[in-house]
């Protein structure tokens, strides 16, 4: 497992270049790869690029779409924002809560889905609206964010 | 009677022919297009206003033999999706304004960093971006483009933050001077602008600064995308000349019940019903970035408060305490004198707070937080407190 970690890190950083400004491109790889930041690919990273492991954690830590905790493979973000929020977001929260059993901040236990609350998606014209990885859904209601997360299921 | 808006049509037009109008501005010469840009008055479209054609000279004129374009695609603000529709719909115009950048300043390399939220739209992106590339090759010009995506962070739509991002550091904003356009990314000089102005920046070079200057009113020339969302008749993107009053606004686009719009995003000001009639929308008004956010009387504005402060205290970069902290204070302090903990003239100590967070942090979003603050407060003291 470790080696391989090694191995990927070291594909990554021959890609984009073994300098500073590879840091986020190499940190959004890995998230694509293993859903979450873990310690190893950190470590690796930082010997990669000869940063400090405290400046490549420093670095992820600041952005709210790089976890180093474990996430489901599917993260959903529902947009918290005012026009989202006038527009009933909470229906789609619970929604999602009575499908697949999580709030917000919490994971399924089959590793499936995480889900959480993010600020504005640009779509507030198009609220409530969704993330599902990189796709955005919008226009959203229970009955339609329920098709969508059986959908993902299936994924 | 509702007086007729003033609608554009420039920025969503298909009908260019971009290799077309670069070839044109090789004719009329580098600091001939410059003074056409200056002269025609744009300013920056993020929301700053900093004019584009002094950027543009002041990168243009610098010996440094490496520079950056860089494409501000970071749209975050609360309410705000029209750079995404230009992404969607006008791509093709965004990437050649980069060109013409690259070519007025002499930059060969450029970048559009893309908030992480709109990364579905690489795909469309890529293919466009290779087109222009391979097109400008033809016309002698050596330009690469790159994206880069954001991680999910606000504040990196402030362009030093932005710079920092990009070179792989937390989205800190730095202090300013050094100004991106002297000393930006990898500290070499940098144009960074926002996605509406490369997009100006062809229209001009297509139609020139003097028919330019006839949209909008002598401080906004031009016109302006505006994300229109909230209580509504019709909400998305329209194209509208700045210099509107409010009220011209209400009467096209709200519901018939307005109480309140919030111009400019969670960082601009709400203005209330009875300043509709004298409060106009440009930069000698209200500014704006383009976001529209109406309500109607049936909203709580202490819930629309609320709100605001919980995007700013969870997007504050967390890097100077007065805003920091008191975004956090903020909040608390509301929730207390809704609760009733603190006695009403409490608002009072937050308004000093807001105002002190104004003059001592150290980028715009903390010093943008009272703006909203400030004009819910003042104008709906009721609705906080009961
Ligand atoms: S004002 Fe806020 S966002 Fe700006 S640098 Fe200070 S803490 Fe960071
Ligand atoms: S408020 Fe939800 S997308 Fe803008």
């Amino acid at each position: 497992m470790i080696s391989n970690n090694e191995e990927f890190i070291s594909q990554l950083a021959d890609k984009y270049g073994r300098n500073r400004e590879s840091l986020l491109p190499m940190l959004q790889e890995v998230m694509d790869q293993f859903y979450y930041l873990n310690e190893d690919c950190m470590i690796t990273i930082a010997k990669e690029l000869d940063i400090s492991t405290a400046d490549v954690y420093g670095t992820a830590s600041f952005y709210s779409f790089l976890d180093t905790n474990e996430q489901g493979k599917h993260v959903i973000r529902v947009c918290q924002t005012i026009i989202c929020d006038m527009k009933r977001k909470e229906d789609i929260i619970d929604a999602i809560t009575e499908l697949i059993g999580i709030k917000p901040g919490e994971t399924t236990h089959d590793g499936k889905f995480s889900l959480h609350y993010t600020n504005c998606l640009g779509a507030c014209h198009k609220g409530p609206a969704m993330l599902i990885n990189d796709e955005p859904y919008t226009e959203l209601t229970p009955e339609k964010v329920k098709d969508i997360l059986v959908s993902y299921m299936k994924k | 009677m509702a007086t007729e808006l003033k609608r554009t049509e420039l920025i969503f037009r298909e009908d260019i022919d971009h290799s077309a109008l670069i070839r044109k501005i090789m004719k009329m010469g580098k600091d001939s297009f410059i003074t056409e840009l200056i002269e025609s008055g744009l300013k920056g479209r993020g929301g700053a206003g900093f004019p584009t054609g002094l950027k543009w000279k002041i990168v243009k004129e610098d010996p440094n033999p490496v520079k950056y374009i860089i494409c501000n695609a970071d749209e975050g603000e609360p309410g705000t999706f029209k750079d995404k529709e230009i992404l969607e719909k006008a791509s093709e115009k965004v990437i050649w304004g980069m060109a013409l950048a690259a070519y007025i300043t002499g930059a060969k390399e450029g970048y559009i960093y893309i908030r992480a939220e709109y990364k579905y739209l690489s795909t469309k992106l890529k293919i466009a971006i290779d087109r222009m590339e391979s097109h400008i090759r033809t016309l002698g010009i050596n330009f690469k483009l790159g994206l880069i995506f954001g991680a999910g962070a606000y504040i990196c739509g402030e362009e030093t933050a932005l710079i920092q991002s990009m070179e792989g550091r937390r989205g800190e904003p730095t202090n300013k001077p050094p100004y991106p356009v002297n000393k930006g990314y990898l500290d070499r000089p940098t144009v960074v602008n926002n996605v509406e102005t490369f997009v100006n920046a062809m229209i001009i070079a297509d139609i020139g600064a003097e028919e330019y200057r006839k949209l909008g009113t002598k401080a906004s020339q031009g016109s302006k995308l505006f994300s229109i969302s909230g209580d509504c008749s019709k909400e998305g993107v329209f194209e509208l000349e700045m210099g509107m009053t409010v009220q011209q606004f209400v009467d096209e686009f709200g519901d018939g019940d307005t109480k309140a719009v919030q111009v400019g995003g969670a960082s601009g000001f709400c203005v209330p019903r009875k300043e509709f009639k004298n409060t106009i929308i440009g930069f000698e008004g209200v500014p704006t970035g383009g976001s529209m956010k109406v309500f109607n009387s049936s909203r709580s504005m202490y819930n629309i408060l609320e709100n605001y402060l919980i995007f700013f205290e969870e997007e504050s970069c967390g890097q100077c305490t007065p805003c920091r902290v008191g975004t956090q204070q903020l909040l608390h302090g509301i929730r207390a004198v809704k609760r009733k903990e603190k006695p009403k003239i409490y608002l009072d100590e937050l308004l000093r707070l807001a105002y002190t967070m104004k003059y001592a942090s150290k980028c715009g979003l903390g010093r943008s937080v009272g703006n909203a603050f400030r004009s819910i407060i003042e104008n709906f003291r009721e609705e906080i407190v009961y």
